[in-house]
């Protein structure tokens, strides 16, 4: 079993699904002959040919419109966008078709895609390169939004998405694309979909978090373990369908949570979970709910982008205040 | 005549594109002559020293360079009058140079620095001059080209007689909104001119793997924009087919689109290898066709200037150049507080 790469993982599973289901199609700016922008697909023309590895030209809303009209034929393609500042323009076939294709039609037209981004800030890049805008696809009643934390999430969770027949969001955190690596056993399975992973275990404060901030989150439960506070660390990685059954356990053990996030705070998916802490789980809390997350502001150039991240420190600041609170 | 094919409203069958102009020359006074190798020679070095401050880890956002593709920016610059406007995508510094922006801005915004023209909050993609009318340097390929269609509207309405360029690649010529722009353009004869800098590679995809018809200047047909091919190597055709552009927006005829077929020497940005062309083909066009080798040739051999006078003008340029490199390294960062201003009007 080698060890491999987030982005690896993430080529691993396409091949994987391509070889199992011929109906998988990869589409795209420049995933073929040059790899794709990361060398997300690098190697997959060569082996599928071009029919299944399709450059196309630049035109996302095409993209994805084209992708809803395969998948509603019976194809599983896999689209990329590449970077998540690109994405806009996929909005409306994402919202207004992919997500809504089951439900219009009762379930006789379903849409199995993938729309796959790159997304996040943290590589010295420009404000649309940088960007963290999960929650606006969350919002929308239809589609599911995954985002892996490690290679064998990205392995498993990609192959989940594929193989899930309604449209997939898959966003990759291009920070730990090669960040870590971590052994993969290539055989085809799946990790579960629409299901939160506990990290690290603990019982006085949990801290919920997602895609390449489970590092600094992580990280963070290290280090207050040093002064005795044991941290429950928990990977959200589908946002939605959220998997709230998980995070309130939880915090019913610890009575304490911390939501990490790098997206901006306001309308940011924490958010979301924090409410729904309130609605369920507000018997279990000690403490006021605490978000780290990045500012409401245009994601930074590289000269201040370590002041908008939310960096180990600040996850640690958080858990503290929420330990100390009566 | 340098231009070399025509498309669109007025002539019906667009017909074949010609690669080779016939030989007859625009003509040029020398000052202009040398005023257009200055011009090119500046955003040259300046590209080169870009290139070595990114190698040098000083700039961040990811850095496209204009290298090869500056007789298009040049030309096109000498038919403006002062209150015309210009936007681009990115590779944009080029375009910046050529609008008088001072080097400086230009370079310390690379850098990230507080001198520079976005404050070290734009990057290399997202620069901005209301003084010389530069409207950006955009990072959404295609989303500009609305815009520019906006510049265009606003000055038809405003009555001040100007015009938009709007710069775009060729990759961004597939992008549906481009074709929104063209027909409200065509729709309500707006003065923009729609300048395709074809340099042959969308990032890593040849021009012919991405489009259907690769004669980009006949994409405004179907709304009847007429359209022309120019040799964008060649600084003097250039400045020939936009003047005529420039004449006919501005007489309120409509919008034209200008195919500029030009080349760039480097990677689509600084991290990209380039392996989807031969070296063969990039030192081809380097040895064949450079437009600043050409201007060159021309001012040497009617002998407007000799090579110590060509050595003189380099000289000053690297003067101007790496003052800009000092400036943009050491204008301080920003400070933290910056974080926080210009995301809505301050109260």
């Amino acid at each position: 079993m080698a060890e491999i790469t987030l982005v690896e993982a993430v080529r691993l599973a396409l091949a994987r699904a391509m070889e199992e289901d011929e109906s998988v199609l990869v589409l795209g700016e420049d995933v073929g002959v040059d790899g794709g922008v990361f060398r997300a697909t690098d190697g997959l023309i060569r082996r599928f040919g071009p029919d299944r590895v399709r450059d196309t030209p630049l035109a996302e809303a095409v993209i994805a419109g084209v992708s809803v009209g395969l998948a509603v034929q019976g194809f599983r393609p896999v689209a990329e966008i590449q970077f998540m500042g690109f994405i806009y323009p996929t909005m409306d076939q994402m919202v207004n078709h992919a997500a809504r294709f089951r439900n219009r039609t009762r379930g006789r037209l379903t849409c199995p895609m993938v729309l796959r981004a790159p997304y996040g800030g943290g590589i010295h890049a420009p404000e649309h390169h940088s960007e963290s805008n999960e929650a606006m696809f969350a919002h929308m009643p239809g589609l599911r939004v995954v985002i892996p934390s490690s290679p064998a999430r990205a392995y498993g969770l990609m192959l989940a998405a594929v193989r899930d027949p309604d449209p997939v969001v898959f966003l990759e955190p291009k920070r730990i694309y090669r960040a870590i690596k971590e052994e993969v056993a290539d055989d085809g399975s799946e990790q579960p979909l629409d299901t939160c992973f506990v990290l690290r275990e603990g019982t006085d404060v949990t801290l919920v978090t997602w895609g390449a901030m489970s590092v600094e989150t992580l990280a963070a439960a290290e280090a207050l373990a040093e002064t005795e506070i044991s941290a429950e660390v928990i990977d959200v990685a589908t946002l939605k369908p959220l998997d709230m059954a998980t995070i309130l356990a939880s915090v019913e053990k610890t009575g304490r949570c911390v939501i990490v996030h790098e997206a901006a705070l306001t309308g940011g998916f924490g958010g979301e979970i924090a409410a729904r802490l309130a609605e369920h789980g507000l018997m279990s809390l000690l403490a006021p709910v605490q978000r780290v997350t990045g500012h409401d502001i245009v994601m930074p150039l590289p000269r201040l982008e370590d002041q908008y991240m939310p960096g180990t420190d600040r996850v640690v600041a958080a858990a503290r205040r929420a330990v100390e609170f009566a | 005549m340098a231009v070399a094919s025509e498309a669109g409203g007025r002539s019906k069958s667009a017909g074949g594109r010609k690669r080779k102009a016939s030989s007859a020359k625009p003509k040029a006074t020398r000052e202009e002559l040398l005023h257009f190798y200055e011009q090119m020679l500046r955003i040259r070095r300046f590209e080169e020293k870009a290139g070595q401050l990114y190698g040098m880890g000083l700039i961040g956002g990811f850095c496209h360079l204009y290298i090869g593709q500056e007789a298009v920016v040049v030309g096109m610059q000498s038919v403006l009058e002062p209150q015309d406007t210009i936007i681009t995508t990115y590779r944009d510094h080029g375009h910046m140079i050529a609008c008088d922006m001072d080097p400086k801005g230009v370079m310390a915004e690379l850098t990230g620095r507080i001198g520079g023209y976005s404050k070290g909050k734009g990057g290399s993609m997202h620069m901005f001059s209301k003084e010389k009318n530069f409207y950006g340097g955009h990072g959404i390929v295609g989303a500009n080209v609305s815009l520019g269609t906006g510049l265009g509207f606003a000055h038809k309405y405003k009555e001040d007689g100007g015009v938009c360029l709007t710069y775009f690649g060729d990759g961004a010529a597939n992008q549906g909104q481009v074709y929104e722009s063209f027909n409200m353009a065509a729709l309500w004869k707006l003065p923009v001119i729609y300048i395709i800098e074809n340099n042959k590679y969308g990032m890593g995809t040849a021009v012919k793997r991405a489009s259907a018809t690769t004669d980009l200047y006949q994409r405004g047909a179907a709304h009847g924009i007429p359209g022309r091919h120019v040799d964008g190597m060649d600084v003097l055709a250039v400045r020939e087919a936009g003047r005529k552009a420039v004449d006919s927006a501005r007489a309120g005829d409509g919008p034209v689109i200008l195919e500029m077929e030009t080349y760039r020497y480097r990677g689509h940005s600084m991290s990209d290898p380039a392996k989807y062309r031969s070296k063969e083909e990039v030192s081809k066009m380097r040895q064949e066709h450079d437009p600043i080798d050409h201007l060159k040739q021309q001012l040497l051999e009617q002998k407007h200037i000799d090579e110590a006078g060509l050595k003189e003008i380099d000289k000053e340029i690297k003067a101007v150049v790496n003052e800009a490199a000092e400036f943009a390294q050491n204008s301080p960062e920003p400070d933290p507080s910056e974080l926080y201003t210009d995301v809505l009007v301050e109260a």
